[in-house]
């Protein structure tokens, strides 16, 4: 906990403790902890003097944020108006009874968390996954299947 | 490096890069964008300095990761300057024998060049593909052959020339005077004359104003603004730069999609070199103009590409968009002047400035001028950048530039301005592209995504896609918006459901006019559009689901079945055991039948039979 509060400080000291440093503070602190700790929180607020319910309406407002603590391997599975029309419904669909997940889910174990994003702008390698940084391109429900596998024997 | 204090020193240190570069007698170029390096460019990197660096040859070779090259299905792609050798779908066991054969050897490597699917001929130069041959890039034209990380590639090739001549004599007027008469509008979506916008800003009260830069790119299905700040991130840059002296600004943003990592890093990077090179900050080449560009990222909600909104982010609070009876450039980013452009309008600033307002006013048509970039994605054989003249005509674009429609199947309509365009059917295919040819059309221009569908897309469901869209990333603001957008969602869920009725398509049609009268921002305004331009021109498959409870292209689920050809089915098994939910019965050697209760219509079964035995009903 002293540790987690240390590592807050610190990204706040890095964009100075003002009203439009927020989001570039919590983009960080949501990146460190994969998610957003109350903690962090309240200390954000004590430190930049903005109000508490202003930060978890930014909290709750803003996709990228979780309030709640998120998988070791993030699962997403891009549904870009490109990738939609080459099948990233079936890929979606795939994953989530594979995984037995909804978007936005996570493991109890927090191995994984499966997420969809709106477009990762790889649009010309549509369909695309991406998991934990890494993109998969031209996915079919086939080598979705084999890799949802791969990642369940990797994250277990 | 020593600061640049002069104009004439940033002359100076041109000349100085060109000399210090003669040596070089080719450059290998490996697409570094997003597509090729999704598939792996940034091993044939290393690879090419590994090699090169073995045989001792790196002061005469060089290898230059470049920003995205464009014909990003061909990827990934290496080109051999000076003769601009083409190689597509590279891989890094070729690496040795590229440099050994046609870098050093001067051999074509034939098996790795470009095949014209229309006449079967090998293609060896880049100019001379038909995906290139048919632009006219002027804006996106170094992207690709661009070092990403080195100011001074930029600077060799003219980079900061037009900044250059702004501060050596021109006022601030006169550079607004030359993008007025240049006609250039916003890039973004809006369409609106930039010259006009820059005029009003400088003109608005305040002694602090800024200059911003929108690349908080969410329409999905476009990533021109990802690919011009990622390749080539100085020409956006040098026009904020340019931008800032015009409206009388000192500090500036550049709000980035934090789902584009590279684009910040990149972004952050040019900052930081232009810094220390003198052409951003104190006194910038020696003038008494100062500037300083911060780097903001975005937190994954569509709506703070909206100008008030995405001001609203930047202050610390939730991005909702006010009403726009004051406009931004008057009170935007802290109740200050604020002008915001997006990255690709900001790119085609240096073009106007070293050419002349009245060049760019040559090309286009008669009240869009310049070119435009598209992303050309979807059922298309040349996915990729695709930079045209205004006014080009949509059958040369998906045509020539695309390469037509992927297995023989039939072109259907092409989807253009993100959630808040519309689709152009295939009887539109001559229509000439630019504001306000795709407005008459329905549609709209929006930040340049084309997404081409074929005859197998499902007109409901591309409009149900983006209600379920624009339900996600509504604000919540205003109730036409929050609530009328989640109705007609449900309107058109039904539909694909099979529980539509003749009451569902009034009630839809009801809602669009209501939203789009009622709603407070653009967003919402606009929410209506992709019911509306299907409806438009695709009435007949929202009938064929509501009257037929049918699905014309075979894509709703709940009304289409998945059966298997009693004559084609050779009982070999392997979509029986491919079947994740085991809906598949049969023995060896008998056809095999699916039972429908258990089915999902996964479509893993279509995909693994190789005797395209199993068909859609």
């Amino acid at each position: 906990m002293e540790q987690m509060l240390q590592d807050v400080d610190a990204v706040i000291d890095q964009w100075g403790a003002k009203p439009e440093s927020l989001l570039q503070i919590m983009l960080d602190v949501n990146h460190k902890f994969n998610y957003l700790p109350k903690e962090s929180l309240l200390r954000i607020s004590e430190r930049l003097r903005m109000p508490i319910n202003q930060i978890y309406s930014v909290a709750n407002f803003f996709k990228v944020f979780s309030l709640t603590p998120r998988g070791r391997t993030m699962v997403q599975v891009c549904t870009g108006t490109a990738c939609h029309v080459k099948g990233a419904p079936k890929l979606l669909d795939r994953v989530r009874q594979d995984l037995g997940l909804e978007p936005g889910q996570t493991t109890e174990d927090l191995a994984l968390t499966l997420e969809t994003v709106n477009c990762v702008g790889a649009c010309a390698s549509a369909p695309v996954v991406v998991i934990s940084g890494e993109t998969y391109s031209e996915m079919t429900p086939n080598k979705m299947a084999a890799l949802v596998k791969e990642i369940k024997a990797k994250s277990a | 490096m020593k600061r640049l204090t002069s104009i004439q020193d940033l002359d100076a240190l041109r000349q100085q890069i060109i000399e210090k570069r003669k040596h070089i007698r080719k450059r290998i170029r490996v697409c570094n964008g997003t597509g090729c390096h999704s598939q792996g460019s940034h091993k044939l990197v290393d690879a090419f300095v590994k090699v090169l660096e073995d045989k001792g040859l790196t002061r005469e070779y060089m290898v230059v990761p470049t920003g995205c090259n464009g014909f990003c299905a061909a990827g990934p792609i290496v080109v051999i300057e000076p003769e601009e050798v083409f190689y597509q779908k590279v891989k890094p066991d070729r690496v040795a024998e590229i440099v050994d054969r046609s870098v050093l050897g001067g051999e074509v490597l034939e098996d790795l060049l470009y095949v014209d699917p229309t006449t079967g001929n090998r293609i060896v130069h880049e100019y001379e593909i038909p995906f290139f041959a048919k632009q006219q890039r002027i804006v996106f034209k170094d992207t690709g052959s661009n070092y990403v990380r080195d100011i001074e590639d930029y600077i060799s090739r003219g980079g900061y020339s037009a900044l250059a001549k702004v501060l050596s004599g021109m006022t601030p007027e006169q550079v607004i005077e030359e993008v007025k008469i240049s006609g250039l509008r916003g890039r973004g979506g809006g369409g609106f004359p930039t010259g006009v916008k820059w005029e009003s800003c400088r003109r608005a009260h305040g002694d602090i104003k800024y200059v911003m830069c929108n690349a908080d790119e969410g329409d999905p299905g476009a990533y021109m603004d990802r690919s011009l700040l990622e390749g080539n991130p100085h020409q956006v840059l040098e026009g904020m730069i340019i931008g800032g002296y015009a409206i009388g600004a000192r500090e500036g943003y550049i709000y980035v999609r934090f789902e584009y990592p590279m684009a910040v890093e990149n972004a952050i990077w040019a900052i930081h070199q232009a810094k220390e090179y003198g052409l951003l900050g104190e006194n910038i080449l020696g003038t008494d103009f100062s500037l300083d560009i911060h780097v903001n990222r975005g937190a994954g909600a569509f709506i703070c590409g909206e100008s008030t909104a995405l001001m609203a982010s930047l202050e610390g609070k939730i991005g909702e968009p006010r009403g726009k009876h004051i406009h931004t450039v008057e009170k935007g980013l802290w109740n200050r002047p604020s002008n915001l452009n997006n990255v690709e309008t900001w790119a085609n600033v240096p073009l106007i400035i070293n050419n002349g307002g009245a060049w760019y006013a040559s090309i286009g048509t008669e009240r869009s001028k310049g070119t435009k970039i598209f992303s050309l994605v979807g059922k298309i054989n040349n996915t990729g950048l695709v930079e045209v003249a205004m006014g080009t005509p949509l059958r040369t674009i998906i045509e020539d530039i695309g390469g037509g429609i992927p297995g023989g199947k039939k072109f259907k309509a092409v989807q253009t301005g993100g959630p808040s365009g519309g689709c152009v059917p295939e009887r539109l295919i001559d229509l000439p592209v630019d504001f306000e040819r795709l407005k008459e059309a329905g549609s709209m221009m929006g930040s340049g995504g084309m997404i081409v569908m074929d005859e197998v897309t499902c007109m409901v469901d591309v409009a149900r896609y983006f209600l379920n869209f624009l339900v996600e990333e509504s604000c919540g603001k205003c109730i036409p918006c929050r609530v009328g957008v989640k109705r007609m969602h449900e309107l058109v869920v039904d539909m694909c459901e099979g529980r539509g009725t003749p009451e569902h398509l009034t009630k839809l049609e009801e809602l669009c006019h209501a939203i789009e009268e009622t709603a407070l921002c653009g967003l919402g305004k606009s929410a209506p559009n992709p019911v509306l331009s299907t409806l438009r021109y695709f009435r007949d498959e929202y009938e064929a689901h509501v009257y037929d409870k049918k699905c014309p292209a075979k894509i709703c689920k709940p009304l289409i079945q998945y059966v298997i050809d009693v004559d084609k089915c050779t009982g070999c098994g392997a979509c029986r055991r491919r079947c994740p939910e085991n809906a598949i019965i049969g023995v060896n050697k008998e056809c095999h039948v699916i039972d429908e209760e258990v089915c999902v219509r996964c479509g893993i079964c279509i995909e693994t039979c190789k005797f395209k035995a199993i068909y859609i009903e």
